[in-house]
């Protein structure tokens, strides 16, 4: 089994829904965020997504915006993005770490040398924003031969016409994104959220991440009783923002809120 | 690469041009632009439809444009050209449509696919303002509500097109990141149009952007080169030897181009804004000065770095101020089927002025770098060639950016 398959397993047995958290690469500098991602870690987060930077993230809010302009600004480049995954292997060799971001910097050297570079440092995942399924036949590919997941999206956009396209050549989870739009803007009803977790658990047997708009305990524990896992970024990125070098601690306290609703979630269900 | 059998087969189905174009959108657009795909296919065999874009690019822009033989230019080209040498120069008229530039021919397509599309508010990224006014203007005209996403330096740069826009009822969204110009218009009118996919259409201004957008503008924008044709055969009773336009995203340059494609003797020549100079970072050149990458939707020639980080494009003329090029225009450059070269700020300066004073027409800066590459290809071209110059929009909107360079105070 996978790193990334353990962990959702490893969660559904323990009765709640997987954590994951999301950190911008190299903000807001390459050195600091080798301790933000311990933070993570030691709060309780389950998966690791560690985005990499990009000029024109066109997908992503404000924060994660500032973000990206923030780590691009101390002088983060890719050397250093796998750099950061590497050392995070070799002090946590079992989280599951995923990097996130944009098909210009993860293809210009080539898919095949990204996938490498990915697996060499020990990536379990990754998730191309602006690579649909239409146009993966060169990322996808070159990541599952190297034995990288390729995450795929769905969104409230995706019908039942599209599922199977975007199912094909998923791997790891499928990550729902609960609202059409930007990150970090607004969280989705959580009626609308419970029918499409339940329509894409009917499709897939990947497990199902939702994110978007999640920031409170209580929104967490709310997906977390119906999806496999929680997806966090925008709020940790921006306590990074708020906090620079000192973010850790307040991003470790943080992540312990959310991990620990998320495992009374269900308890309260039941 | 061998030659294709065609130049004008492309896109294949997936919205590609040899290895370029693409579909790289978030998976939200995803169904969107699918179903953008299927009304326009519907739309190009639908009589109605095409009716009525034609009765509009009649009566409302004012085609067809002109074909302008001018005299004057070709007698000074020749005079300064070597013995025999400097072709008879035409300008095709694009800066007298309505707005003032062949942008509008363009705007007047998609918003009537917006309205058979069921979608009820329109926006669009603007970087100078022309694509922003002229999609003003189509908004204005159908009565839909209408949000214009220009960047904050942008804004303070083009204040009379900022005060057009408003005048003919759009929102100006000022966009504050990034380096705060079009590259940063066009992400933030993308996350916009995300947010809000159910209810908006996004006029997209240039020949770019996922599939269908770059075959769509291409195919308004044609009535540029089809005109052309029509209008050479009936002056010279023969095609002409070489087409010259300006290369930002590339919409007045592929409408002019494609008509032509498949006639072996017509070249082509497409001009890039070398800004500065090509050795130099401050230049808009993504074929001549890039490489192929991925933004915007498309695979295509990027102005980036060895990280695939996207660099900021410069150019005197802020229609051509773009780090990526239309994707069709990446291919055509790689089959060599049209060749594309650099024209400095430096250089459109002299050619604006020029026209000012010997032809009594004041071109944009866009168009006066097409200029630019004419009167440098000139001296080789023999006598009895011809030259058909695309004069895409007209000048006035840059007299405060020209005075500004040569010194005079307004």
């Amino acid at each position: 089994m996978s790193r990334i398959a353990d962990a959702f397993a490893a969660c559904s047995d323990a009765g709640r829904a997987a954590l994951v958290a999301f950190v911008t690469a190299g903000d807001p500098t390459p050195a600091d965020t080798a301790a933000i991602l311990d933070a993570l870690v030691d709060g309780g987060a389950d998966v690791i997504e560690l985005g990499m930077p990009f000029t024109d993230p066109m997908a992503d809010g404000p924060a994660i915006q500032k973000a990206n302009i923030r780590s691009l600004g101390a002088g983060t480049r890719t050397a250093d993005v796998l750099a950061i995954a590497k050392s995070f292997r070799e002090r946590h060799p079992s989280v599951p770490l995923i990097l996130m971001g944009y098909a210009n910097p993860m293809t210009v050297r080539g898919a095949e040398w990204f996938a490498d570079a990915a697996a060499e440092a020990g990536v379990d995942g990754v998730i191309c924003v602006d690579v649909p399924a239409e146009e993966d036949d060169a990322l996808g590919v070159a990541l599952r031969a190297k034995g990288v997941a390729s995450i795929r999206l769905a969104t409230p956009t995706s019908d039942a016409a599209r599922l199977p396209a975007i199912l094909t050549g998923a791997d790891g989870f499928l990550y729902y994104v609960s609202v059409a739009g930007i990150t970090g803007q607004q969280q989705a009803a959580q009626a609308s959220i419970e029918d499409a977790v339940a329509r894409l658990k009917a499709a897939t047997r990947l497990p199902v991440a939702v994110g978007f708009g999640v920031r409170t305990p209580e929104q967490a524990a709310a997906i977390g009783r119906v999806a496999d896992g929680v997806v966090v970024g925008s709020a940790i990125v921006d306590l990074v923002g708020e906090h620079g070098a000192s973010a850790p601690a307040p991003v470790r306290a943080y992540i312990q809120t959310l991990s620990s609703a998320l495992a009374d979630a269900r308890k309260e269900l039941a | 690469m061998n030659a294709p059998n065609s130049f004008r087969a492309q896109p294949d189905e997936r919205g590609h041009f040899g290895d370029y174009g693409g579909r790289y959108v978030a998976e939200t657009l995803m169904p969107l632009i699918l179903d953008l795909e299927r009304e326009y296919r519907a739309s190009q065999v639908d009589p109605a439809f095409k009716a009525e874009f034609d009765s509009l690019m009649t009566h409302y822009v004012g085609r067809p444009s002109p074909m302008y033989y001018a005299e004057r230019m070709t007698e000074m080209l020749r005079n300064s050209a070597p013995e025999g040498k400097g072709p008879k120069v035409y300008f095709k008229r694009e800066e007298l449509n309505h707005t003032g530039a062949h942008k509008i021919n363009n705007c007047i397509g998609q918003i009537l696919l917006a309205k058979r599309m069921g979608k009820t508010r329109i926006i669009a990224e603007t970087g100078a303002g022309q694509h922003g006014v002229a999609t003003a203007t189509v908004a204005a005209r159908f009565g839909l509500p209408c949000t214009i996403f220009m960047g904050a330096r942008d804004i303070e740069r083009q204040a009379p097109n900022v005060f057009r826009m408003k005048l003919l009822g759009a929102e100006v969204h000022s966009v504050t990141s990034g380096a705060q110009t079009l590259k940063d218009a066009m992400n933030e009118a993308l996350r916009h149009w995300v947010a809000n996919v159910h209810d908006t259409f996004y006029i997209i201004g240039t020949a770019a952007g996922p599939h269908p957008y770059p075959e769509m503008v291409r195919d308004f924008q044609s009535v540029i080169g089809t005109e052309s044709r029509a209008q050479m055969l009936e002056a010279e009773g023969r095609l002409p030897d070489l087409l010259v336009a300006a290369v930002g995203g590339g919409s007045n340059a592929i409408g002019m181009f494609h008509p032509f494609l498949d006639d072996p003797d017509v070249k082509m020549l497409g001009i890039e804004a070398a800004g500065h100079g090509l050795a130099t970072t401050q230049h808009a050149a993504s074929l001549t000065g890039g490489k192929p990458g991925i933004l915007h939707g498309n695979k295509t020639y990027l102005l980036q770095d060895e990280d695939g980080q996207i660099a900021e494009a410069h150019s005197i003329s802020a229609g051509l101020d773009y780090p990526g090029i239309g994707p069709e225009h990446s291919w055509l450059n790689d089959t060599g089927r049209v060749v594309y070269e650099g024209i400095t700020d430096s250089e459109a300066l002299d050619a604006f002025q020029l026209c000012c004073k010997i032809e009594g027409i004041i071109p944009a800066l866009e168009s006066s770098h097409a200029l630019a590459g004419l009167i440098k290809k000139a001296p080789t071209m023999d006598r009895d060639q011809i030259a058909l110059v695309n004069i895409s929009g007209r000048g006035d909107k840059d007299i405060f950016t020209v005075a500004d360079a040569m010194g005079v105070k307004m």
